[in-house]
C-alpha cells in the first residue's frame, strides 16, 4: 500500500503498445511517523498539562492596638490553640491560657488520620455547637483554632494544619508566633513525657 | 495431506492512518504545551485539599527550598526589565544596559544584592554554579531591616505591577520561621492575602469538606 513503487513500468499492455514509466504517487510514510512520535514525546515530556494548584490565605490585618482588641473578643470556650512542635508532632490544649494561675492541660496528638488531630477539632467544634444550642454562646460566636508554628515545626507542618481548617470547614483561624509561655509548656510536656 | 494454499498477504502496512494520529497528537501537544519554567531548585511541596487553579499571569514566586534559601521571580520579560530598573535605581546597583537584559531574560534569582552585578554578567554555566552556591535572597523579620532585601524585591515589583498575586512555593522540609520570614516580610507591605502552592490530595471521606463536595456535585 504505501510504498514507493519502484519497479517501474507496467504490465504488458500488448504487443505494440508503448507505455511511459508510470511512477506510484504512494509515498512510504513510516520515517514521517517516526518523526511524528518522537515530537510528541518530546511534547509531551515538556509539557505541563496540570497547573499547579494554590491554597489561599489571608493574614489578619495586623495593627499594633488592634491585635489585643481582637484576641479579647475571643471567648476562651470557642478557642482550640494548637501548638506544632518537632518530628510533626502536635500539642494541643482547650481555651487561649490567658489565666498564668491556671495552666492549660496540654495534649499530644499527631496528623494521623484515625485519632489525630482531625478528630480533637470535630470533637471541640460539636461541644461549640452544643453550647450555642444550651444558650451558653450566641450565634455569633465560632470555633477558634489559633496555629501556633514552634520554631522547630516545618513548613509542611503548618501547610497540613491549614489544610484541616478547610478540611473541618473552621471558618475561623489564625497562624500565631508562638510564646514563651507555649514553649515552655511544650518543654514540661517533653520532660514529663520522657521526650527528647 | 494437502495443504489449503493461503494467500500470502504482504506484509506492508498502510502508514497514513497512523501518520494521521501521530500529527493529530502532535498538534494537540503542541498547542496545549506550556514549556516548564525553569525551577532553580528542586521543591517538594506539600499537599492540600485546596483546588484553586494558579493563574498564568502576573505572578511573583517566592520559591524556598529545604533549606530555606529564598528564590524570586516574576513573569513577563517587559515587567522584569521594569524591576530591574527600579531596584537598580532604588538600591544603587549601577548594573550596566547588558547586564539588565539578562536579567529580563533570566527566569529566576536568589542573589544577595552584593553578587547580583557579578551574577549577571555571568554566563549561563557560571551562573547555575552561582545558583547552587547561593544563600538565597537575604530576608528578615522587618521590612525595615537593611538585611532584608526581599522585602525590595517585593516593594520594586509592586511599584512596576500592582496587580502581582503573591505565590510562596516552599519545600515540606523548610523549617517554619524561614517561611515565618517571609509572611513577616509581607505582612509588613501591608500584604495580607496571598498563596501557598500545594500539590493536590483527594479529600478525606467522613469530614464537612467531602460533605460539602458532595453537596455542590449534587446542585
Amino acid at each position: 500500500m504505501a510504498e514507493l513503487d519502484t519497479s517501474g513500468g507496467g504490465h504488458k499492455k500488448g504487443p505494440g503498445v508503448k507505455k511511459g514509466k508510470k511512477l506510484s504517487t504512494r509515498i512510504d510514510l513510516t520515517p514521517m511517523v517516526d518523526l511524528g512520535f518522537l515530537l510528541i514525546t518530546f511534547f509531551m515530556f515538556t509539557t505541563t498539562l496540570a497547573k499547579p494548584k494554590t491554597m489561599e490565605i489571608n493574614m489578619p490585618y495586623k495593627d499594633k492596638d488592634l491585635t489585643e482588641v481582637e484576641k479579647n473578643k475571643i471567648k476562651e470556650s470557642v478557642a482550640l490553640t494548637i501548638l506544632l512542635s518537632k518530628n510533626h508532632k502536635i500539642y494541643y490544649y482547650e481555651g487561649m491560657a490567658t489565666d498564668p494561675t491556671k495552666p492549660p492541660d496540654l495534649k499530644a496528638t499527631t496528623f494521623a488520620a484515625r485519632n489525630g488531630i482531625r478528630d480533637e477539632i470535630i470533637s471541640k467544634k460539636k461541644s461549640v455547637d452544643a453550647l450555642k444550642l444550651s444558650g451558653a454562646l450566641t450565634a455569633k460566636d465560632q470555633m477558634t483554632v489559633l496555629i501556633k508554628p514552634d520554631t522547630t515545626s516545618t513548613y509542611s507542618d503548618l501547610v497540613n494544619m491549614l489544610d484541616e481548617m478547610n478540611i473541618n470547614d473552621i471558618k475561623v483561624y489564625a497562624i500565631i508566633d508562638i510564646s514563651d509561655v507555649d514553649q515552655n509548656f511544650i518543654k514540661e510536656t517533653e520532660v514529663a513525657n520522657g521526650i527528647k | 495431506m494437502p495443504h489449503a494454499k493461503l494467500p500470502r498477504k504482504s506484509t506492508h502496512i498502510d502508514m497514513t492512518a497512523m501518520c494521521d494520529v501521530a500529527f493529530l497528537l502532535l498538534t494537540f501537544f503542541m498547542l496545549a504545551t506550556k514549556f516548564k519554567p525553569e525551577e532553580p531548585v528542586v521543591v517538594k511541596t506539600p499537599s492540600s485539599i485546596s483546588d484553586i487553579q494558579l493563574p498564568d499571569v502576573d505572578i511573583m514566586l517566592l520559591t524556598v527550598d529545604s533549606r530555606g534559601r529564598i528564590f524570586f521571580s516574576i513573569d513577563n520579560k517587559v515587567k522584569r526589565r521594569a524591576l530591574i530598573e527600579d531596584l537598580d535605581a532604588n538600591n544603587n546597583l549601577k548594573l550596566t544596559d547588558l547586564e539588565k537584559t539578562a536579567f529580563s531574560i533570566d527566569a529566576s534569582e536568589g542573589i544577595p544584592f552584593s553578587q547580583l552585578k557579578s551574577y549577571l554578567s555571568a554566563g549561563p554555566d557560571e551562573r547555575k554554579i552561582m545558583q547552587t552556591n547561593t544563600g538565597g535572597i537575604p530576608v528578615d523579620t522587618t521590612v525595615y531591616s537593611a538585611q532584608n532585601e526581599l522585602a525590595q524585591w517585593i516593594k520594586s515589583a509592586r511599584n512596576t505591577n500592582p496587580k502581582l498575586r503573591i505565590c510562596i512555593k516552599a519545600d515540606g522540609d523548610a523549617s517554619y520561621p524561614y517561611v515565618s520570614k517571609i509572611i513577616k516580610t509581607l505582612e509588613g507591605w501591608k500584604i495580607f492575602k496571598f498563596n501557598l502552592i500545594t500539590n493536590l490530595k483527594g479529600i478525606p471521606p467522613g469530614t464537612a469538606a467531602a460533605q460539602d463536595a458532595a453537596a455542590a456535585k449534587k446542585s
